[in-house]
């Protein structure tokens, strides 16, 4: 009874100082935000397009993750193959990779005389490096484990006695999927899929590292930031970092709680 | 056999070693009775193709739909059986309509047309007016139904229960008995229940197997299982003796014509229990309030813990419970002449 308060008294100060860490960011950019200059350092036409580049390459990384994401994490949620664990630590590479080193790996897998990447230059004239759907596929890597792995949960999480239900009354794996999986987990799918874009959105490493830097055709907003910051232009740089804020606050209260639960 | 269902099989899940030879003939309903553990659920799972079974095989109609090791494997949506589950597993996101419309959709059939036959099912079922309602507004009894007409409506060949009843509470379960009777009645192919509960094996089935420790120890109808019990598990399953009987007023009729007397009316079809420690024995007619009274012989006693089983036969065989000091006095012994003696009100009666 008697330890109990300095012990508390410690937690509560290494808290103050966590808490400080993680807000004292955030409020130095509202602090210093331009915000009477907001509307024209948005509306430049560099600004423009990094943020149509944004939704363009952040759209297409999600169609990506979802449409390779979801059938994995359906094959490892229920399919016991030889190997499943290893699949599975692999899956959680590009959450501990640095970006950039991911990006470099992009390079040598899909880069002009990389593994796969020298075939698709030399049979089908297709350039990866250094371009939007580059500047996607970079995203994708990044983005990916946070729907493998919260679709994952959500399939194990599954009623596995009516998708049995289903099977007896004729319905293939397929129908099961659709129209007794599908319903019930559709809420933590979307997410981690809403997950995975705001991860797509922010990523920065690997796209400079592979698809580069290059104005209208890869600069997306953390590419474009960065930019602004190199040459100077503060205020501009800080519009579009409010733009990624905002983003990533709605997306987290979008989901509240209970949806971030499988992570 | 032509049409009907074979299933030989052979499955091991962990401790379990099943292996049961179980032929259903169309028109049949089989009871498959069992302590926990016994490999029922198993049994009846690998029928349905949910299990793989580890050898032997499965055949509808002459079809072999499973065949182990190293034979064809057809998946359970792929075999033509209805399973109503224990927990009757009603899709929480649909409509009790469309609940079981979903076995007609995935054969081919529109919206509409499904929906249409759906409803009649759910007719025939007696709850037409409920179609509208989600699984979680029904209650336990409503929902089995409705799992019973989705399992109907896809036109099984097999029909296979898991505990139907076992969910329902005691007040319930006998109207559902009757219907789930009526409704078994209406289905032309082969139905195989699982149930640990002797009144519903005795009041919807025509046969019953006992499996125990994953192998089948004894089949018959309820009356021959009482007759000669093979286990000591059969002999508490029946030893509530057991007659199946119509009611005529204040009087049951049951097997060979034997009369007896019951404490309230009754009329139709029904299950009467005399538990055995009900039943009084004496050397000489007794002269006691007992309405059911006759003379009889005794065949066989079995120590019973503390107490003595007496099997009696004569007119209506029945087992009596008494006291080693009563057999004593009573001199009782294979062979000897006896008066059975049973109070109206001891005879339970169930209607079917």
């Amino acid at each position: 009874m008697r330890g109990r308060a300095p012990r508390s008294r410690l937690a509560l100060a290494g808290a103050a100082v966590g808490g400080a860490v993680l807000v004292l960011p955030v409020v130095g950019l509202a602090w210093r935000a331009p915000w009477g200059a907001l509307a024209s350092d948005l509306t430049t036409p560099a600004a423009r397009t990094a943020l149509r580049l944004s939704l363009v390459c952040s759209g297409w990384a999600t169609v990506i993750t979802v449409a390779t994401g979801v059938p994995l994490a359906w094959v490892l949620a229920r399919v016991a193959f030889p190997g499943r664990r290893v699949v599975r630590a692999l899956v959680l590479v590009p959450l501990v990779l640095p970006p950039v080193v991911g990006g470099v790996g992009l390079l040598l897998a899909f880069g002009r005389r990389g593994l796969v990447g020298r075939y698709l230059s030399d049979w089908f004239s297709v350039s990866l490096p250094f371009s939007t759907a580059g500047a996607a596929l970079a995203e994708a890597f990044v983005a990916l484990p946070f729907l493998v792995l919260t679709a994952e949960a959500a399939f194990r999480g599954a009623d596995r006695g009516l998708e049995e239900a289903a099977r007896t009354l004729g319905a293939s794996p397929w129908r099961v999927f659709r129209q007794v999986t599908l319903p019930a987990t559709w809420p933590t799918l979307a997410a981690g899929v809403a997950l995975a874009w705001a991860r797509a959105l922010g990523e920065f490493g690997a796209t400079i590292t592979f698809a580069g830097n290059a104005p209208g055709r890869t600069t997306t907003i953390p590419l474009q930031v960065y930019l602004l910051l190199q040459s100077g232009e503060l205020d501009s740089a800080i519009a579009l970092s409010l733009v990624l804020l905002a983003v990533s606050v709605a997306v987290l209260a979008g989901l509240r709680q209970r949806w971030l639960g499988a992570l | 056999m032509s049409g009907g269902l074979e299933a030989a099989v052979q499955v091991c899940r962990g401790t379990l070693h099943l292996e049961a030879d179980l032929r259903v003939a169309p028109g049949e309903t089989v009871a498959v009775v069992g302590p926990n553990g016994a490999g029922k659920t198993t049994l009846l799972r690998a029928i349905a193709g949910l299990e793989a079974i580890d050898a032997g095989r499965v055949a509808v109609g002459g079809r072999i739909l499973e065949e182990a090791p190293a034979g064809r494997f057809v998946p359970p949506d792929r075999r033509s059986m209805g399973v109503v589950f224990q927990d009757h597993r009603l899709f929480p996101h649909l409509s009790a309509l469309d609940n079981v419309a979903f076995g007609l959709r995935n054969r081919g059939l529109g919206r509409r047309a499904a929906r249409r036959e759906a409803a009649g099912w759910l007719e025939r079922v007696g709850l037409g007016g409920r179609a509208a309602s989600r699984p979680a507004q029904l209650s336990g009894g409503q929902a089995q139904r409705v799992a019973l007409a989705r399992a109907l409506a896809v036109d099984p060949e097999v029909l296979l229960l898991d505990e139907p009843l076992a969910a329902l509470d005691a007040t319930t379960r006998p109207a559902t008995r009757r219907q789930l009777r009526a409704d078994l009645g209406a289905h032309p192919g082969v139905r195989v229940l699982v149930t640990h509960d002797i009144l519903d094996a005795a009041a919807v089935a025509h046969r019953l197997v006992v499996l125990e420790h994953g192998r089948i120890v004894q089949e018959g109808t309820v009356t021959e299982l009482a007759r000669r019990p093979s286990s000591r598990y059969v002999a508490d399953l029946v030893g509530a003796n057991l007659y199946p009987g119509r009611g005529e007023g204040r009087v049951v009729v049951v097997e060979g014509g034997f009369r007896l007397t019951v404490a309230e009316a009754v009329v139709g079809e029904v299950i009467v229990r005399i538990a055995p420690r009900a039943v009084v024995l004496s050397g000489q007619r007794p002269a006691t309030s007992a309405r059911n009274a006759w003379e009889a012989r005794v065949e066989l006693l079995e120590p019973a813990g503390d107490r003595v089983r007496v099997r009696v036969g004569g007119p209506l065989p029945i087992v009596a419970e008494v006291t080693p000091a009563a057999v004593t006095e009573l001199a009782l012994a294979g062979d000897a002449r006896v008066w059975v003696a049973v109070k109206a009100t001891e005879v339970d009666v169930d209607v079917t």
